[in-house]
């Protein structure tokens, strides 16, 4: 591709790995973190790691920086890095390597970056560390890196504090960062998971242009196919720890070959274009209907001067039929969860009504409201923090109906075939939630919505935690509950793919209003708003008009 | 639809890490061993021993240790020092121990109340913490115990009283940051009441800091129980307490000084145990150190 850029006396391959295995702490739940994995990053490619959490992915990236927690150690391979064996290199001579020779950018921009330090002060200390330029040389070359990650205003983004950047901003800052002592390698872990469909399409496009501007080689770490399909040359399956398949991009997506990365292929969401096949629905009645619905969070107090005020949600109509699943997709601070909050009246509105079963329950008091609190039910986005930990499983699912005044035997009773329900053995009854996967998490919070038999079941975000595979079998077990109990669901989602896989009507929101709503084969192939085109454009590894997804072209 | 079980095996106790880096900490072992032993020595200890704590013999005075049978030596009155020593033992774990209780609850309560609640009610419910706080201790310690009929109970209530502040702080800032947990908005979700969230699904998670504030505080009680018998306001004689015994000990700290070094040296070796212990829970506690 761009191999010629670099000096030619430069070996072809930037990164080398041959037979590394990491052991891991006895105790833990394998052996070993990566067991004899070998590949290379040849010279000016963009190399997709890709796995599912605890694949051992980020463990390989962090030993290539020399990142290792002290409880890891190598125990066998090589890596070379631009011909230099890093394997049993000291501390010191790892340092000057890391920041100069390779370079990462992380998952989290927000807690990689300093709070306290400006954006030009922590890219000046990445020059500083290494002991480059003076302040002068190092002011320009800052300002120069802001420019060339497209960060609007450099002289002014220079000053600024990263809680006043957008996440996506806070990404190109990283990246500039990483850039500063013009690195030969890029490490990227995930650095587009916690963004935005849209964010991430330019941070991509930003990383495969710099890339090929400069000839430089990146690793680049992720659970997503589709990002895969967008940028990489080569790709390397990781499972449990191991390399399991590898090749060029277009021949592991179009040929996979061993079945792990064909289930990780199916695995993923893609858009159907299709409306859902419709259930049979009992009454064809609206359950909830949603009248002109307004929140606005104030902070601070007009005493002082200080008072914010910022609208969630403003004026948001919709109506959601019985047994049917609307979803509701946006970017965050489009006011989705705020809406989904405001429906279970974890949040009281400013305004609006919300006709449950025909009853306003807007203006209800919380002692009014309970005993119809039973027939709405959430499920969580966080299955590690929407668990008790210090409570079993029993108990996270029985407290509910007995606080309500059911026995505890029936409750029990109804728990434990809850479980068997969303495919946990019953043993789990006595568990505690650390015992448990965060798909079996999610399936616990789905039956905890469920013990209550509700009629209206509101999923905030319950899938964007979970690996694609284990995203698929929730998706399917919300499905299956829905076909046979009946209940209506509101299905909250940055993911327009999730939400094409499980939705009969979809409403695109947008600061805080609804800009389109309709059917998912209207949505995804023929949008009206500017902005659902735009959304629909920026999922990763899809083309437009239903076209099957095939490889980058590179 | 295929089953899963656990991913991991269920675990006891006392198997978990926070155990087993409890019992990596030597100091924290060596405090829990060193109180372990004072307190059963105080339990059983005096009814072994062949002299009673207040059995006066003028013609034993000022005996040194280890002479006549008395390990410890002898008093000004003649009465035995070791059995004096776990009598005082008894009485000043005793206040320590229910003066923490005492301070728990009451900071947990307030705590978790202004934590979970916020708004008007924590500006209030803090407002009186720093009220409290503002107060010298020591001062307002001695005050109440110069105006109140001095009693073990009485000082127990008025070592609670000035020692409760620092709990509910605490509490109150683990209790901000749970609350904003999943857990407690389905805990809402399910219809739960206000208290049940509180006290049963927000405060177990809340243990760990309370644990390390309840040992430091009867560390503390132990010293302020000392602190205000010595100087007369605690603890009266005949009933002994370890303050009170070096009250007595002054006059003769040239002619009898085992006198003052014995209760000095139960004091000092209580409160660093409790001392250690808390440093000891307060590092297995700590989540930062979760990480592998």
């Amino acid at each position: 591709m761009s191999a010629h850029i670099h000096a030619v006396s430069a070996p072809e391959v930037a990164l080398s790995v041959r037979g590394l295995t990491i052991s891991l702490p006895k105790g833990m739940e394998r052996a070993h973190a990566v067991e004899n994995i070998s590949f290379d990053l040849p010279r000016g490619q963009i190399l997709c790691v890709i796995g599912e959490s605890g694949s051992g992915k980020s463990v390989t990236a962090n030993t290539i920086m020399g990142l290792l927690p002290k409880a890891i150690g190598i125990t066998a391979g090589s890596i070379q890095l631009d011909g230099r064996e890093i394997v049993g290199m000291g501390p010191e001579a790892l340092r000057s390597l890391r920041g100069r020779v390779v370079s990462m950018i992380f998952q989290d921009p927000l807690s990689a970056l300093n709070p306290l330090m400006t954006v030009g002060a922590q890219i000046d200390e990445a020059m500083l560390a290494h002991g480059v330029g003076t302040p002068t040389s190092r002011r320009e070359r800052a300002i120069e890196l802001l420019t060339e990650v497209g960060l609007p205003d450099p002289e002014v983004m220079y000053h600024q504090y990263p809680f006043r950047l957008s996440g996506g901003q806070r990404q190109r800052v990283m990246i500039a960062m990483a850039l500063a002592l013009e690195p030969a390698m890029l490490i990227a872990d995930e650095p587009t998971t916690a963004l935005d469909v849209t964010t991430q399409a330019q941070i991509l496009k930003l990383i495969r242009d710099i890339q090929h501007r400069k000839g430089m080689s990146v690793m680049f770490i992720t659970h997503d196919f589709g990002v895969v399909a967008e940028i990489a040359d080569s790709v390397v399956v990781m499972e449990k720890g191991r390399v399991v398949e590898q090749g060029s991009a277009s021949k592991v997506l179009r040929t996979p070959e061993h079945p792990y990365t064909k289930r990780l292929i199916a695995a993923v969401p893609h858009l159907t274009g299709e409306d859902r096949k419709p259930i049979p629905a009992k009454d064809a009645g609206p359950i909830l209907k949603v009248e002109n619905l307004v929140k606005t969070y104030r902070s601070g107090s007009a005493l002082f001067r200080t008072l914010r005020v910022v609208p969630a949600v403003k004026g948001v109509s919709f109506e959601v039929a019985a047994g049917r699943t609307l979803g509701v997709v946006g970017e965050s601070g489009s006011g989705k969860s705020s809406l989904g909050r405001l429906l279970i009246k974890l949040m009281d509105c400013d305004g609006g009504r919300i006709l449950f079963d025909g009853v306003d329950i807007a203006p209800l008091s919380e002692p009014a409201f309970r005993s119809s609190r039973q027939k709405i039910q959430m499920i969580f986005q966080d299955p590690f923090a929407s668990l008790n930990p210090r409570t079993t499983i029993g108990r996270i699912l029985t407290v509910g109906p007995l606080a309500h005044g059911m026995a505890y035997a029936k409750a029990r009773e109804e728990a434990r075939a809850l479980l068997d329900h969303v495919g946990l053995d019953a043993g789990a009854f006595d568990r505690y939630p650390h015992e448990f996967s965060g798909g079996q998490r999610q399936r616990i919070g789905i039956a905890r919505a469920l013990m209550f038999k509700p009629k209206l079941l509101i999923a905030d975000e319950a899938v964007s935690a979970l690996d694609v595979s284990i995203q698929a079998q929730i998706l399917q077990l919300l499905d299956r509950v829905q076909r046979e109990t009946g209940v209506s669901m509101i299905f909250i989602t940055h993911d327009l793919r999730v939400a094409s896989q499980i939705c009969d009507e979809i409403a695109v929101m947008q600061k805080g209003e609804i800009v389109e709503q309709g059917p998912p084969s209207q949505i995804f192939l023929n949008p009206q708003s500017d902005y659902t085109r735009e959304l629909v454009a920026a999922i990763p590894g899809e083309r437009p008009q239903g076209q099957k997804p095939e490889a980058a072209e590179s | 639809m295929t089953t899963f079980s656990a991913v991991h095996t269920p675990s006891r106790w006392w198997q978990s890490r926070v155990m087993r880096r409890f019992m990596e900490h030597r100091l924290a072992l060596l405090g829990l061993s060193m109180i372990t032993l004072l307190t059963l020595a105080c339990i059983v200890g005096p009814s072994l021993l062949p002299y009673d704590s207040l059995s006066i013999d003028l013609r034993a005075r000022f005996a040194p240790p280890l002479s006549g049978g008395h390990y410890l030596g002898t008093d000004p009155l003649g009465r035995d020092v070791a059995a004096r020593l776990l009598m005082a033992g008894r009485i000043s774990l005793l206040v320590g121990f229910t003066a923490m209780l005492l301070s728990i609850v009451v900071g947990t309560v307030v705590g978790v109340i202004a934590g979970y609640q916020g708004g008007w009610i924590n500006a209030v419910l803090m407002r009186t913490v720093d009220g409290f706080l503002s107060y010298p201790s020591i001062f307002l310690l001695l005050a109440l115990a110069a105006a109140l009929k001095p009693s073990p109970v009485m000082i127990t209530v008025i070592i609670a009283v000035t020692s409760w502040m620092e709990v509910a702080r605490i509490v109150e800032a683990e209790v901000r940051s749970l609350k904003e947990r999943e857990f407690v908005l389905a805990g809402r979700m399910l219809g739960l009441g206000r208290a049940h969230i509180m006290f049963r699904e927000i405060l177990p998670n809340a243990m760990g800091p309370i644990i390390v504030a309840a040992t430091l505080t009867v560390a503390r009680a132990i010293l302020l129980e000392a602190y205000v018998s010595f100087l007369g306001f605690g603890i009266q004689p005949p009933l002994p307490s370890w303050g009170n015994m070096l009250n007595g000990a002054q006059q003769y700290l040239g002619s009898a000084p085992w006198l003052a070094i014995i209760p000095g040296a139960a004091i000092t070796i209580a409160v660093t145990s409790f001392n250690f212990i808390g440093d000891g829970l307060r590092d297995a506690l700590d989540v930062r150190h979760d990480t592998i």
